[in-house]
């Protein structure tokens, strides 16, 4: 479980996050969502200490991980998994040498072990056959999903995606979609998921915070999102053009 | 401007805590050796040939006066080689192919997130990615001194000879004439520590890069101009202190 309590951030004397609090379950797939420029890929960074937040607390299990000190630091950080928003591969490596980094760097595994891992990891998201391709030879959604391999061949306990989507056509990012909630499901993982994405809120949001200039104004679930009443967060979900034509039919 | 010199002396802090195991770098480093050495011989090469040869050409077209012997002419190529050209000038090229290469490297990185990623396995990305660069910086630096030294006397050597200017004898008489051995561990010297500058003045504004394509762009303009500043600053610093 993952808890943030009161993240505040400003850069340049310009608030971009305005205490924000919120608990993010195990076993669950949370969904920060809003529109672009509203600082979830801000709070994100601040989760996973890539930005140093003015004031507030990140808890992963009890543990502050903000305040903890280096050797507690680097053991949630082996617990965690993150897919980055273009997939942050590295370009000089392939694949394989891709998905198993983590593995040559944080552990003591046998080549042959790391090698077995990395095979399991590539057949989960579909990739064995690209193994010895370079990043630059694949396209945007198998790059999200060496990610998403890379991500998980720690078996991590806390997972982040950035925008998983963005960039991919539609039946590529319900594919990406329902990778994050298998895996989420199979591994009991605690899973955070920034996105604008209404299709992602509405098949994988089990919950959702919404943040609008800084401030969580809203939170609840993928069902309870379609019965908002606040004004914000009812033209973010029904600016998609299907479910605003479903409400205008409803009514 | 402070601002910025503190901030790459935090820099230089931040790549020797948190480092990772030995093997690690060893492999790294290997492979920075080629891309920063083994990969700069042909340009190092034909860079201080060409030197050399234009040096002795310029050197003797300038000595008129009859009373001063030709051998003078390829004196002047050694010192000028061993002193400068060798190290200066040859880390004033290295600066734009090394340090542009390190920089725009260390920028695209960033701009694409391949430093958070490494930040968030619990790597110490700056001694991960830098150190290595830094190391085979400061190792290669100096052999590609020696061998430009070499080249650069060679290139004299050959226009010296096949212009007449003078025989080979004479050419290698003026060589050995008052020759300095100390002169070779300066421009040895000279080089090792303009890789250091190179390859940390690189990094930093690789690292450091903040935006996109422009901003890497820009990183990389800026690690060749502040590096080849340094090499001059330090050049006269060790001008004054080794000679």
């Amino acid at each position: 479980m993952i808890e943030i309590k009161n993240i505040e951030k400003a850069f340049d004397g310009r608030e971009i996050l305005k205490g924000i609090s919120g608990t993010f379950e195990k076993g669950k797939t949370s969904l920060v969502i809003g529109s672009s420029g509203t600082g979830k890929s801000v709070l994100m960074k601040c989760m996973l200490d890539l930005i140093r937040p003015e004031t507030g607390e990140v808890l992963y299990n009890g543990r502050n991980f903000l305040t903890a000190d280096d050797e507690v630091k680097k053991e949630i950080r082996r617990e965690m998994g993150v897919l980055f928003q273009g997939g942050a591969l590295f370009d000089s490596k392939t694949v394989a040498k891709n998905v198993s980094f983590p593995l040559e760097m944080l552990t003591t595994m046998s080549k042959g072990e790391r090698e077995d891992r990395v095979n399991f990891c590539l057949e989960r998201v579909g990739l064995a056959e690209s193994r010895r391709r370079m990043p630059s030879e694949i396209s945007g959604g198998m790059k999200k999903r060496v990610g998403i391999a890379r991500a998980i061949v720690m078996n991590p306990k806390y997972l982040f995606c950035d925008e998983p989507n963005s960039g991919l056509d539609p039946l590529t990012a319900i594919t990406i979609d329902e990778l994050i909630k298998e895996i989420t499901d199979e591994y009991q993982i605690t899973t955070v998921v920034i996105t604008h994405d209404m299709n992602s809120v509405l098949t994988i949001g089990e919950y959702i915070m919404y943040l609008n200039q800084g401030n969580k104004l809203w939170e609840g679930n993928s069902k309870t999102v379609l019965q908002t009443t606040v004004p914000e967060l009812e033209e973010f979900v029904f600016s998609n053009y299907a479910l605003k034509t479903m409400r205008d039919n409803i009514r | 401007m402070l601002k910025t010199l503190g901030e790459f002396f935090v820099f230089l802090g931040e790549l020797f805590v948190r480092r990772e195991t030995a093997k690690v770098y060893w492999h790294r480093f290997i492979d920075e050796c080629t891309i920063i050495g083994t990969d700069s011989v042909v340009i190092v090469s034909i860079v201080a040939f060409f030197i050399g040869a234009v040096t002795c050409v310029q050197t003797y077209s300038n000595l008129v006066s009859p009373i001063i012997p030709t051998y003078v002419v390829s004196n002047v190529v050694r010192d000028m080689t061993l002193l400068e050209l060798s190290s200066t000038f040859m880390c004033v090229v290295l600066a734009g192919k090394v340090g542009s290469n390190i920089a725009s490297e260390l920028g695209t990185m960033r701009i694409s997130e391949q430093i958070d990623a490494l930040e968030v396995m619990g790597i110490n990305s700056a001694s991960y990615l830098v150190l290595p660069k830094l190391m085979a910086a400061m190792f290669t630096f100096p052999l590609l001194a020696i061998l430009s030294g070499f080249l650069g006397i060679f290139g004299g050597y050959v226009a010296a000879t096949f212009t007449g200017i003078m025989t080979a004898d004479e050419y290698v008489y003026g060589l050995r004439y008052s020759f300095v051995p100390t002169n070779v561990l300066v421009g040895i010297i000279k080089a090792f520590v303009f890789g250091f500058l190179i390859a940390t003045i690189s990094a930093f504004r690789g690292y450091n890069t903040k935006g996109g394509a422009l901003e890497v762009g820009q990183a990389s303009t800026a690690a060749v101009t502040n590096s080849c500043i340094a090499v001059l600053c330090a050049d006269y610093l060790l001008a004054e202190l080794l000679t």
